[in-house]
């Protein structure tokens, strides 16, 4: 039993960061004058159009907790907009927050938002595939002594690196004032980078 | 009325011990009849009289202990602080080197190196070492005339609009004589060396040197210069020097001047009091004739900035007054005189100077002479040239010997003879000219190194050997008069290459660092701050304290030992190096016997106990000191760790259980209860805290000025006086704000005040909150609308305006100061309630009948006993005496320490907030209110451990730090010299202040460093807030528990909450506490200068070294000392509060003896 979960979570995993570097490839077939560094905000839009849509996919396939009892097509769209909702809050609530620690409040709105939209689709998303959209089990699992499951683990853990990664992120900003946000890029190949020997660590520890 | 609901009790701590005693004979007593009901109630208000006398004995013998106790805190801290300054100053005597200043002089006898004086000179009247081509001297010294006031626009055409700056254009005079004579005049743009401070720029222009970055500092009083210069030069020659202008000449050239016309330099607010004054005398003077050299210092341009920037209309008509004054000049020039005028520096968009920014360090150059002077016409670009380079042209071309220490070079183009159509002749007396002045400087340059050996050898020997190249083949052309004109041409180039290579040289070598005292320096702090990390730790072991006296007397003994062996060697004493010897010698001893001390007993690792977060932010600090980038950003830095490690201490709040009630968290398989305590906050208090916290320092970041290296940033436009705004209604609105900031600013303190403490106590120190913070209030928004509309007074009331904004200031800190004099006398704001015996409103007593079967019983029974008890010795000392005081009740003693603080702190902060521009009232209002937030957030994560040794946690002081260095950024300060808010030393001085010194020092000195000294006072709240946040949680808990059952259960409970009385029940752990506080705060302090200390050394060759790290680590050891002073004073005013607090219990037990 755990044997098969600890397979079925490196693949996952593996999965989440295929699905970033393809978000990586793929555009450039299709679209012209594309580069991560250049179109930076078409980039973040695919990367997490990709991530998002990897994360329910395998969330159908693997459903780590099948333990809906009920079926009923209303529960399941309700659930769905609650998701839905929840997702748009915390993108307004990262938003605040990046503007509460210095992002500008008017120019570059488009981007701050950006990067909160991602931000959101590395962190909230998996919370939403995991635990649905249940604010109680959220603040369970992130506390000490809240994991139960394996997967809770592993969410804990790249959840917690995808913010520490965030906020080593803004470290090279002062040094780089010249590009100022093309730092959204750098902040998410640290977060991601940060990401990866954690999921690693996770599944290895279990 | 008194707020009931924080009537926190006088001595309930001594009850607890009572009743425990007495437990033992109530025993016996078991067939008395008993109430019920909360005892909580009744025995809210303590019955001193009983109780005092059980405990007097005790406290009585502790009390000369804790005397003692407290003296050597204060002693330790202040010793550990002399460590630190040792350092500092150890570390700045290697690092700030100043040059040395020779005192030799040049004279007309003595040529410079030998070989014929020039061509031409000997025999003329006025010779010197060179032929005078000018007798007379007119100087027009502009003060921050920058290069592009002066430079001439280019026609613009009939369809171009024209030009809309207010500074560019303005001097049309200077354009009009480049156009019609391009012989007679030229413009040049001069280069200021760094600091572009005036003095130093004086200093360089009379000299010809390079005054270092040491001098910057001391602008406030110049002293004479002991250097060789051209002023004295002139008087040695005998010409008459006629002065008038800035009075900063006068300290530097005391009697020098034949004839002089000061006029106060220091008041930077007035704009046309030199100008004017300079005005009446020019022209006068000029037509009397008796002069050979005049002298003008226009201070006007300089103060339009400094009041208004250079973008504001008053700069246009400053400029085109000064278009006139040069007009006027011009037409009285006679054929013999030459005519400079010339800006000493440059000034910043914002109209600061000192720096080296470009714009700083630009100055305007300008040259006229009635008879053609060029050979050439002027070129489009005007040239540029070092500002130094006016010293030998002026002294060649007046006949006067180069001063001895010059480095400049002359400006050749001067010396080709216009009228001379031969190329070869002027081109000899150019080449003659750069030799006498290449012979001056290569004997200055071997003196100089004889003397100081701080140049480099090697670039010395080689700039050597250039010279006599280039010496030989002058010579060897003066031989043969008939030779090439290419010859001459090289010589040319040699002598300019061999003086610009000196200059450059120089630059680079007076700034050499004596590296053992760097070293040393940093060692010392780096020494300072691991005995910090580890006394902090030891503090709270019992059997410290004998310890602490120890270094004082071996420090004192090194000391004498080390001057001693000074003396007898007949070496220099330095007053640092002895400083240093003392801390190492006091150090060393200390850490010695503390390490055996601590020997083998206990593991190393608890000697460094910063959690790992917490440890993470502080080396992020740390290492941010290194890199420029981050010293430059670190207005934006500092918020965004704070951020961080609040969001940290959120985090951690919810990870451990803490933010949420357990029974959301509770699943079914795990069991909390076991790990997770009783939540003391609700989930939704902390977070709210902390986005609060998060809102308030986004808001205070608006409030920030920017780095000169980030040309994208704007600085804010808020930091600016409202004197300065033109809008009408803009500035009404504003106005309002800041007074409605004063406003609140006083109403929140009178509310935290009104809810912690009592305001209806009689005491003095609480009368003066209640009547003499609203009245400083008043005069700081009266002394704002003077200051903000003083110019548009009509002339009628100047003199009432001019007179009540010299005297509101001093009246708003005069009245803070007898606030804080009254509070140190009388610090305790207790309000005693002498309640004579009249029957309570007794609870129904329940009859009590049979020995108590349980432990249960007897915990419910003993209170009642005592309570009947209580009530019939009461009764019986009525009956003995009728009259008189029996039961006393005292409110607010549980905040005693806390409001004192917080009233200490408003005291504090209302003058400093008068020190700045109004709208930085916003941000104080903002201090306050984050401070109060980030300390409720610390309080809820630090659990009271009720017998103490209390702590309190890195995370919290380093919080605290963070936000010092935050709030002085968003008081609109950075660690740079141009933006340091010179205006505040006129509040209240708005003439000046004649010729001390340090009260305008004190007072720039105040503005600066405010938010470290606020902070460091109030440093000892983050250790009793925690027992002031009691009050809440214990009321909270109390709710639940009305059901007996429970009561019965837990009657530990029904303590009132004792909040601060906690600490004072254990007085050893208090001020173990304390000195712990201290040494925390001060180890955080202290990694920082140490951090700046290491990162001057390391990249002391840095291209940024003067411009970032020296300044950074100037402004953060003054910052340093100002916060080691404030915390002094803050742990030494809530030592105060509690010996007071002894001696009120005292008095009280005196009384009811009686």
């Amino acid at each position: 039993m755990k044997d098969t979960d600890i397979k079925r979570l490196l693949y996952t995993h593996l999965l989440c960061i295929f699905s970033i570097i393809l978000s990586i490839c793929i555009p450039s077939f299709f679209l012209e004058n594309f580069s991560i560094l250049e179109t930076h905000l078409t980039w973040l839009c695919i990367c997490s159009v990709f991530v998002t849509a990897v994360n329910l996919v395998l969330y159908l396939i693997v459903k780590p907790n099948a333990s809906s009892k009920r079926s009923s097509i209303s529960y399941k769209v309700t659930r769905f907009l609650k998701c839905c909702i929840y997702f748009l809050m915390s993108c307004f609530f990262f938003h605040v927050i990046f503007v509460l620690y210095g992002a500008p409040l008017i120019e570059l709105v488009l981007e701050t938002f950006l990067f909160a939209v991602i931000l959101s689709t590395f962190t909230t998303v998996p919370c939403l595939c995991l635990l649905g959209p249940n604010i109680k089990a959220w603040l369970r699992v992130f506390s000490r002594n809240g994991v139960t499951s394996i997967w809770e683990n592993s969410l804990q853990i790249t959840t917690i690196s995808s913010f520490i990664g965030t906020w080593l992120g803004a470290f090279p900003i002062p040094l780089d004032w010249e590009r100022p946000w093309q730092m959204a890029i750098e902040r998410k190949k640290m977060c991601r980078s940060f990401c990866v020997p954690g999921m690693v660590l996770g599944t290895v520890t279990q | 009325m008194i707020p009931s609901n924080s009537a926190s009790v006088a001595s309930a701590a001594l009850l607890g011990e009572l009743l425990r005693r007495r437990r033992q004979m109530a025993m016996g007593r078991r067939q008395m009849a008993m109430g019920r009901g909360g005892p909580r109630a009744a025995l809210s208000r303590a019955c001193l009289s009983v109780v005092s006398v059980c405990r007097r004995r005790r406290r009585a013998s502790g009390r000369r202990s804790s005397r003692m106790q407290k003296i050597s805190v204060l002693l330790f801290l202040a010793w550990v602080s002399f460590l630190f300054y040792a350092g500092i100053a150890l570390f700045t005597s290697g690092f700030l080197l100043t040059r040395l200043e020779l005192t030799n002089h040049s004279s007309c006898h003595e040529p410079p190196g030998p070989g014929s004086l020039p061509w031409g000179s000997q025999g003329k009247p006025g010779a010197c070492w060179m032929a005078s081509r000018f007798s007379r001297l007119v100087l027009v010294l502009v003060d921050a005339l920058r290069f592009d006031f002066a430079q001439p626009q280019p026609s613009h055409g009939p369809g171009e609009p024209p030009v809309s700056l207010p500074f560019l254009g303005k001097l049309n005079s200077l354009q009009r004589i480049l156009e019609i004579q391009p012989h007679h005049a030229r413009l040049y743009q001069s280069k200021a060396d760094p600091p572009t401070t005036t003095m130093q720029r004086l200093k360089a222009l009379t000299t010809g040197s390079l005054p270092t970055f040491i001098d910057a500092g001391s602008n406030f009083a110049s002293y004479a210069i002991v250097e060789d210069n051209l002023i004295k030069q002139l008087t040695n020659a005998g010409r008459h020097v006629v002065f008038m202008g800035d009075d900063t000449w006068k300290d530097l050239f005391p009697g020098a001047f034949s004839q002089a016309f000061f006029f106060p330099s220091f008041n930077v607010r007035d704009l046309h009091t030199v100008d004017n004054g300079i005005l009446e005398h020019l022209y006068p003077t000029m037509d009397g004739g008796e002069w050979d050299v005049l002298i003008a210092h226009f201070l006007g341009v300089d103060h339009c900035g400094h009041k208004y920037g250079p973008h504001h209309p008053e700069m246009a008509k400053k400029l085109s007054q000064m278009d006139q004054v040069i007009q006027g000049l011009v037409e009285r020039l006679e054929n013999d005189t030459l005519l400079v005028v010339i800006g000493d520096h440059g000034m910043t968009i914002t109209g600061d100077h000192g720096g080296d920014s470009d714009l700083e360090i630009s100055a305007a150059l300008f040259l006229y002479s009635p008879k053609a002077l060029f050979p050439r016409v002027p070129p489009k670009e005007p040239e540029i040239v070092p500002q130094i380079s006016l010293v030998p042209t002026l002294a060649l071309l007046l006949g006067l010997p180069i001063p001895f220490g010059n480095i400049g070079e002359v400006m050749a183009e001067l010396f080709a003879e216009a009228e001379d159509s031969q190329p070869h002749s002027s081109a000899l007396a150019q080449a003659s000219a750069l030799h006498l002045n290449a012979q001056q400087v290569s004997r200055f340059l071997h003196t100089y190194s004889a003397a100081a050996q701080n140049l480099q050898v090697k670039e010395l020997h080689q700039l050597q050997n250039l010279f006599s190249k280039a010496s030989a083949d002058y010579q060897r052309l003066l031989q043969s008069p008939q030779g090439a004109e290419a010859a001459l041409q090289t010589v040319i180039t040699e002598l300019q290459q061999f003086l610009r290579g000196v200059r450059a040289m120089c630059i680079e070598s007076w700034a050499r660092f004596s590296l053992g005292r760097m070293a040393g320096g940093a060692a010392l702090l780096a020494a300072a701050c691991f005995l910090c990390l580890l006394v902090s730790q030891w503090a709270t072991y019992p059997g410290f304290h004998p310890l602490l006296l120890t270094p004082m007397a071996c420090g004192l003994a090194s000391t004498i030992v080390c001057a001693g062996l000074l003396a007898t060697t007949g070496l220099k004493l330095d007053p640092v190096v002895l400083g240093a010897m003392a801390a190492v010698g006091s150090l060393l001893p200390f850490l010695w016997k503390a390490w055996a001390g601590w020997g083998s007993k206990r593991p190393l690792a608890a000697l460094f106990p910063i959690p790992g977060p917490v440890l993470l932010f502080l080396l992020i600090r740390f290492a941010a000191f290194f890199s420029d980038s981050f010293v430059v950003a670190e207005a934006r830095a500092t918020p965004f760790l704070l951020g961080s490690l609040i969001l940290l201490l959120v985090a951690q709040l919810h990870w451990e259980g803490k933010l949420l009630p357990p029974k959301l968290l509770t699943i079914p398989r795990l069991c909390f209860s076991a790990s997770a305590g009783q939540p003391r906050h609700s989930g939704t208090h902390a977070l709210g805290l902390g986005v609060g916290l998060l809102l308030c320092i986004r808001l205070a970041g608006l409030f920030h000025r920017c780095p000169e290296e980030t040309p994208a940033c704007h600085s804010s436009p808020w930091l600016s006086p409202l004197a300065s705004m033109v809008g009408g209604r803009a500035k009404n609105l504003w106005y309002g704000a800041c007074v409605g900031a004063l406003v609140a600013l006083l109403a929140a303190v009178r509310l935290w005040l009104c809810r912690y403490s009592n305001l209806k106590s009689p005491e003095p120190s609480v009368l003066f909150v209640r009547w003499g913070l609203p009245l400083m209030v008043l005069g700081t928004a009266a002394y704002w609308a003077l200051a903000s509309g003083a110019d548009e007074a009509p002339p009628r009331l100047r003199a009432l305006v001019a007179g009540a904004s010299v005297v509101l200031p001093r009246a708003v800190a005069g009245l803070a100061a007898s606030g804080l004099m009254l509070l140190l006398w009388r610090p305790v704001t207790v309000l005693v309630k002498a309640t004579t015996g009249t029957p309570r409103t007794r609870t129904v007593l329940t009859p009590f009948s049979g020995p108590p079967t349980s432990q249960a019983d007897l915990d419910y029974v003993v209170p009642q006993i005592y309570r009947h008890m209580q009530e019939e010795f009461r009764g019986r000392l009525e009956r003995t005496k009728s009259q008189g005081p029996l039961t006393v009740a005292a409110y607010q003693l549980g905040s005693v320490y806390s409001a004192a603080m917080v009233t200490a702190l408003t005291l504090l902060a209302f003058p400093l907030l008068l020190l700045h521009a109004e709208r930085i009232s916003l941000v104080f209002l903002l201090l306050f209110l984050q401070s109060f937030l980030l300390l409720h957030l610390l309080a809820a994560g630090i659990p009271i451990t009720t017998p103490g040794p209390f702590t309190v946690p890195w995370q919290a002081v380093s919080a605290w730090a963070l936000m010092a260095t935050q709030t002085f950024y968003s008081l609109g300060h950075q660690p740079v010299f141009p933006a340091i808010h010179w205006h505040a030393a006129f509040v209240g001085f708005p003439e000046g202040h004649g010729s001390s010194t340090w009260l305008p020092a004190l007072l720039v000195g105040a503005n600066t460093f405010a938010s470290h000294l606020l902070f460091a006072v109030g440093c000892p709240l983050l250790l009793l807030w925690p027992f002031l946040c009691e009050s809440q949680g214990a009321r909270k808990r109390w709710q639940p528990l009305g059901n007996e059952a429970e009561a019965r259960v837990r009657p530990e409970e029904e303590e009132e909450p004792r909040m601060e009385m906690r600490l004072r029940d254990a007085p050893h752990h208090f001020n173990a506490a304390l000195l712990q506080l201290g040494l925390k705060y001060l180890f955080v302090l202290g990694i920082q200068i140490l951090a700046c200390a290491l990162a001057a050394s390391i990249l002391r060759r840095h291209l940024m070294v003067w411009k970032v790290f020296a300044p950074k680590f100037i402004f953060e050891a003054m910052g340093f000392i100002v916060s080691s002073v404030g915390l002094f004073l803050g742990i030494a005013l809530v030592m105060r509060v509690d010996g007071a607090v002894s001696s009120w219990f005292r008095q009280l037990i005196l009384a009811q003896q009686r």
